[in-house]
């Protein structure tokens, strides 16, 4: 692959990328979250198309259009979720649309045949070709979704995150699997967070950050350290300019919180940030926090509440919100207007008894529309209609409408441009430090380490499902960051 | 209100107006006379009247299959508790409360065992019609004649229409103030559009389900009364495949099948123009056969000419 470069809207996902794997080698891919791995993963499969940039596989050119065109010629993406028919057999998974045929009807001996053919090449003859592929483990999955590339005979295989559900012996095994194919003379691209895996495994490794390559080279002359500095960069500018904090009480308790296993106190007018990996178990601790998921151990206080149940409707009335990650399928109802998602949670105020007038509706909403410069025809436009970043604003407006005192926001500026990101940064800094009226407490999870540096007081890292004692932000560097969140220890 | 929703709702009417004219050349002056636009009210209101309610379901995202059951038991209950000698009004609130009670049952059962609507109503819809047939002993039951048989009777002097219609007009213009003015209307659309995103701003999901298939319920009982007084019997075997007819007209009015939109004024827009096919081609002399055809093309046409839409304003 020679200088990819891909944009969406005004972002520039990647930069001119170059990236090379050769017969019988194991390449890593590094870089933080956003920093165009996945992105450029998919433009390697076909799911996705370079707006620049030439892409060669054996000397000759190759620009697949869909990832089945990737896979004719013999590029195959292994994701982090795997793509199995659940209810099917191994060995129908292994020959999906390659099923061997005699007179027209399903040849199964055969196709028994060549499924234990494949698994034994692979050294794993102790899954069943018959076996439901639903009732394997996960690892026992991959493997048959490894087999299943190699059947169809793919010379390139793509392992996005593959040991992030997997337990320290079938990570193993794994890698073994992983030698004995390179062995075989295929090529691999290894993407993981985790820097010893990738020192571990890899022959090569090329680091990505916003977009383009900062380094690679050997992995034998590289260490974890160095790699990670690599990912991290330099600081970037000004775009969090502080204003005054005062922090007052604690607002919220957490107390040996499980799923997360957290205890940390966050106090008005205070912002805390939330670092670690994508999979880290960070979203799941909040949405437990919120209500959306059981907590099975510790307690929570927040205003008048305290205990370990609750739902969102409680959290809400007790003056806490929640940003969620995933705009569109959990944050905003699309098809509706911006009004309605804005109003949402407090309609309240908006009528005598349970009556809610569309005029004062719209003008709630018109309020925040103004105060926090939302780009939309008027509160009436439907909410899918807008652009990214406002569709975030709006999802924020809600928790201003809400007028709550403790804002719980997951990945706040994930895919949004950079003009709409400022305006966030600057809003979390007027609203921690008061001035209209009593400061409010910010509680902030995000993946792009500099936006956390920038913003909060203090910083907890969340590493494979533990959260770590929070440390101050002030002396803090994205460096040491990196190192506890990939669990790579002090360098 | 968004130039899209105007489309959207002059969508509906577009399509009324272009099937009413075709229908007037057609058939001639005389389709418009008050005593045929009568005839055309008293069809249509059983449909309209339970489509209001599937509005408010399908809005929220679900969907009804037991309400032509519904009917049904409705029309058997208001039989039986006449022959037993209550009085018409007490008769009507049993048959009313029946079909209630049947439309909470369906809310208990989607918000409490988590299975899809389509499956437990599919389910309600064969029990509900098993009990009424047996409640009626696999029989029509007859009942004493009383003024529930006029309620879709032609009134002359100042009433004009016939007091079944103005109850369904009223009922129209409550459920519409409903979804439109009330918080419950708006969470019903917020659950419909997105039901994850209800949850995380703190909608109560399961109070909500249950009161729209109770509302859905009361509104079909009331369909049945309907049904009753235009049969003065009770009719286990009335109103099979009724819940299609509702269905389409909520369809055909805008509503989508995957929630978040709907509205009652669509609906009885959509309710009229299957009334204007069904009577135009009776009046026209055309087969049923061809009406089936007709009715079917629209509802394909109408969501396939929704789809165009909402694609242009993606």
């Amino acid at each position: 692959m020679h200088g990819i470069r891909k944009a969406f809207g005004a972002t520039q996902a990647l930069d001119g990328v170059d990236l090379s794997v050769a017969q019988g080698e194991i390449c890593g891919l590094v870089g933080q979250n956003g920093a165009g791995k996945s992105t450029l993963m998919a433009v390697l499969s076909g799911a996705l198309q370079a707006d620049a940039g030439t892409m060669t596989i054996g000397g000759a050119a190759y620009a697949p259009r869909t990832p089945i065109e990737a896979r004719r010629a013999g590029v195959a993406m292994i994701y982090q979720e795997l793509s199995l028919a659940p209810d099917l057999t191994v060995m129908e998974n292994l020959l999906l649309g390659a099923e061997p045929t005699r007179r027209g009807l399903l040849d199964w001996r055969a196709m028994r045949a060549t499924a234990s053919a494949a698994l034994a090449q692979l050294g794993h003859d102790a899954i069943r070709p018959e076996a439901i592929v639903g009732d394997l483990s996960v690892a026992q999955q991959q493997i048959v979704e490894i087999a299943r590339a190699l059947a169809i005979g793919c010379r390139v295989l793509v392992l996005d995150e593959p040991t992030s559900s997997l337990g320290r012996g079938d990570a193993d095994r794994l890698f073994a699997l992983l030698r004995r194919l390179k062995a075989q003379g295929h090529a691999i691209v290894y993407i993981s967070h985790f820097i010893e895996e990738v020192t571990a495994i890899t022959d090569r490794y090329v680091v990505l950050r916003d977009g383009r390559n900062v380094g690679g080279g050997e992995t034998a002359a590289a260490t974890p350290a160095a790699i990670v500095a690599l990912m991290v960069g330099a600081q970037p500018s000004d775009l969090f300019a502080r204003g005054t904090r005062q922090r007052g009480e604690a607002l919220l308790d957490v107390d040996g919180v499980e799923p997360g296993a957290a205890t940390f106190s966050l106090h008005r007018g205070e912002v805390f940030g939330i670092a670690g990996l994508v999979g880290s178990g960070r979203t799941r601790f909040l949405r437990a926090l919120f209500g959306l998921e059981p907590v099975r151990r510790g307690r929570i206080r927040i205003g008048t509440y305290s205990g370990r149940g609750g739902t969102p409707r409680d959290r809400w009335r007790a003056g806490m919100g929640l940003l969620s990650e995933d705009r569109k399928s959990e944050g905003l109802a699309l098809g509706l207007s911006v009004a309605d998602n804005l109003t949402l949670t407090r309609l309240e105020p908006l009528g005598p008894g349970a009556l809610v007038m569309p005029g004062r509706q719209r003008h709630a909403a018109s309020h925040w529309i103004a105060q926090i410069a939302i780009k939309c025809a008027g509160p009436d436009q439907a909410a899918g209609e807008l652009s990214g970043g406002n569709q975030q604003k709006v999802a924020l407006a809600r928790l201003l409408h809400h007028d709550v005192d403790v804002l719980v926001l997951d990945e706040p500026t994930r895919g949004i441009d950079v003009s709409s990101k400022a305006q966030i940064y600057r809003l979390i800094e007027r609203l921690a430090s008061g001035g209209d009226r009593p400061a409010r407490a910010v509680l902030i999870v995000s993946s792009y380490l500099p936006e956390l540096l920038g913003l909060c007081d203090r910083i907890a890292v969340m590493q494979r499902g533990r959260l770590q004692p929070p440390r101050e932000a002030a002396g803090l560097t994205e460096h040491e960051l990196m190192l506890d969140a990939t669990g790579t220890g002090r360098a | 209100m968004t130039a899209r929703s105007i489309v959207d709702r002059a969508g509906t009417l577009i399509g009324l107006v272009v099937v009413a004219v075709i229908f007037g050349i057609a058939v001639g002056s005389q389709f418009y006379a008050p005593g045929n636009l009568e005839l055309m009210a008293r069809q249509a209101a059983i449909v309209c009247v339970a489509a209001i309610g599937m509005t408010v379901v399908i809005a929220a995202g679900g969907i009804d299959l037991s309400v032509g059951s519904m009917i049904a038991l409705t029309t058997v209950a208001i039989a039986l508790a006449l022959k037993a000698g209550f009085g018409p009004a007490p008769a009507a609130a049993i048959g009313i409360g029946v079909s209630a009670l049947c439309g909470l049952i369906n809310g208990v059962l989607i918000t409490q065992l988590k299975v899809v609507p389509f499956i437990v109503t599919l389910g309600t819809m064969l029990i509900v019609r098993g009990a009424a047939k047996g409640l009626a002993d696999e029989r029509r039951i007859e009942a004493p004649f009383t003024w529930l048989n006029d309620l879709l009777r032609t009134q002359h002097g100042a009433a004009l229409l016939p007091a079944g219609i103005w109850g369904v007009l009223g009922a129209a213009v409550a459920i519409a103030a409903l979804l439109r003015y009330t918080r419950f209307g708006r969470h019903v659309f917020a659950i419909g559009s997105n039901e994850r995103m209800a949850r995380l701003c703190g909608v109560a999901i399961t109070r909500t389900k249950i009161a729209v298939y109770t509302l859905s319920g009361l509104l079909t009982g009331a369909a049945g009364l309907l049904q009753f007084s235009k049969l003065s019997v009770g009719d286990p075997t009335v109103g099979v495949g009724a819940e299609l007819d509702v269905i389409a007209a909520v369809i055909i009015g805008g509503g989508s099948l995957t929630g978040g939109r709907g509205s009652v004024a669509g609906t009885i827009m959509g309710a009229a123009i299957m009334t204007i096919i069904q009577i135009g081609c009776s009046q026209k002399g055309l087969a049923n056969w061809v009406q089936q055809i007709v009715t079917g093309a629209i509802i394909v046409a109408a969501v396939a000419l929704d789809r165009v839409r909402s694609a242009k304003g993606r």
